[in-house]
């Protein structure tokens, strides 16, 4: 692993994982090189620096690697704790922040995959279990403007990136997020007006482009 | 929910995941409040108190329900932070002990269950893959007193509940932690000198008698 200075990410374009700390960095205003992974022909700097999981997002911050989306996200949170903070100061609200993310952590990104894997009764199963998960979260949102409140937060860093991925689950699975959970659709509305989130999010069109190019080479209809 | 001033913990006597929460707080001199819970019929607390998982351990402070055993234990430290540091202060090695402790998360338990749960090809794989994550935690530890370097942390709260397991694995898989990790195996050891671990973990005989009901309840042989 090169030990220069500076602060590096190992990314892939449409990964909400990746624009997690992509989005960290932009609030903290931090300058990174960021380099685009293949997945299929990961390079040899990932596989040393992720030798565990051999995943993308890889921060290297001065040469020392860390790993795993949200607690990257911590890091930047942490290593630059003068400006943007991400997670509250009191602990009652940081255990609230970090189970929030956990949650979308746990069950965002598995059951959207389910939305465009599956046909027929599962796939309607997991539609069911998505709108659950969309109403739990904008349950949680309530009328704040931000999960973090007034403040725009590790919750909403956290789960942001998924919005770009409603359309997709919206197309695959035949409903409407703002019909099941219009707060939801407010809020990515007021993250959007952030320039690190603008700045960071693919078009929803692309991410279906992608998810169309997945089917294909999972062999879905 | 009580609103009453004070410490409660919503546990089950066998779960590796109550008893991170339960050798912390002991580790800080916290005097806690224990309620044994009956998974098979939960309670009205539990259900109130960890509405979206419904799951053990919840810990209730003064009212408030924080969820999640990593996150419980986090909590724990950042409240009671006068005594016993669990994470240490550096944002790196923190992200580090973050990703051991998630590492254990994703790992441990649910290969542990495959190692009961399944027989012939299928258990050999499980089994392959358990000495495979024994070997990369002994990498880990090297030749540390704790996966905390000096100190007893983060790391070693999150995965010392699962070595009551080992003699379970052991007999159910056919093999020997100390012969394939003895450096794990001479950790644990160092552990339970440590009173928040003797008093905390089940005595290993007993999980075995846990999982043999559980195999006679899943029909399996």
């Amino acid at each position: 692993m090169t030990s220069e200075k500076g602060v590096m990410l190992l990314d892939f374009w449409v990964s909400p994982f990746g624009q997690r700390v992509r989005i960290a960095l932009a609030e903290k205003g931090v300058e990174y090189e960021h380099k685009e992974e293949n997945l299929r022909d990961k390079s040899e700097l990932l596989l040393k620096s992720n030798p565990i999981h051999k995943k993308i997002p890889v921060l290297i911050h001065d040469g020392k690697p860390v790993c795993e989306s949200l607690i990257i996200v911590q890091y930047i949170d942490e290593t630059w704790s003068d400006k943007a903070p991400l997670l509250p100061s009191d602990p009652y609200q940081r255990a609230q922040a970090r189970f929030w993310a956990d949650f979308v952590d746990k069950k965002v990104f598995e059951c959207g995959s389910k939305l465009w894997k599956l046909k027929g009764v599962e796939q309607e199963a997991a539609q069911k279990e998505m709108i659950e998960i969309l109403q739990i979260l904008e349950a949680q949102l309530g009328d704040k403007k931000y999960f973090g409140g007034d403040i725009f937060g590790f919750v909403d860093v956290a789960f942001v990136p998924f919005t770009s991925w409603f359309y997709s689950y919206e197309t695959c699975a035949n409903f409407s997020v703002e019909e099941v959970a219009p707060k939801i659709i407010q809020w990515a509305k007021h993250c959007m007006e952030r320039e690190s989130v603008e700045k960071t999010l693919p078009d929803p069109k692309k991410v279906y482009e992608f998810v169309c190019y997945l089917k294909k080479r999972f062999g879905i209809e | 929910m009580a609103s009453e001033k004070g410490v409660m913990l919503l546990d089950f006597w066998v779960s590796p995941f109550g008893q991170r929460a339960r050798i912390a707080l002991a580790e800080k001199g916290v005097q806690y409040e224990y309620k044994e819970e009956n998974l098979t019929e939960k309670s009205e607390l539990l259900l109130k108190a960890n509405p979206v998982h419904k799951k053990i351990p919840v810990l209730i402070h003064d009212g408030k329900p924080v969820c999640e055993s990593l996150i419980i234990v986090e909590y724990i430290d950042e409240v009671w932070s006068d005594k016993a540091p669990l994470m240490p202060s550096d944002p790196y090695q923190r992200a580090q002990a973050r990703f051991w402790a998630d590492f254990v998360d994703k790992k441990v338990y649910d290969c542990g269950s495959r190692l009961w749960k399944l027989k012939g090809e299928e258990q050999q794989a499980a089994k392959k893959e358990m000495i495979e994550i024994l070997q990369l935690l002994e990498a880990q530890l090297g030749d540390k007193k704790y996966f905390g370097g000096d100190s007893f942390g983060f790391v070693d709260v999150a995965f010392v509940p699962f070595t009551s397991w080992f003699y379970s694995y052991e007999t159910c898989a056919n093999f020997s932690v100390e012969g394939v990790a003895p450096k794990v195996a001479q950790w644990a050891k160092r552990c339970l000198e440590r009173e928040s671990v003797a008093k905390t973990l089940s005595d290993p005989k007993k999980v075995y008698e846990f999982v043999c009901f559980l195999k006679k309840k899943f029909g399996v042989e």
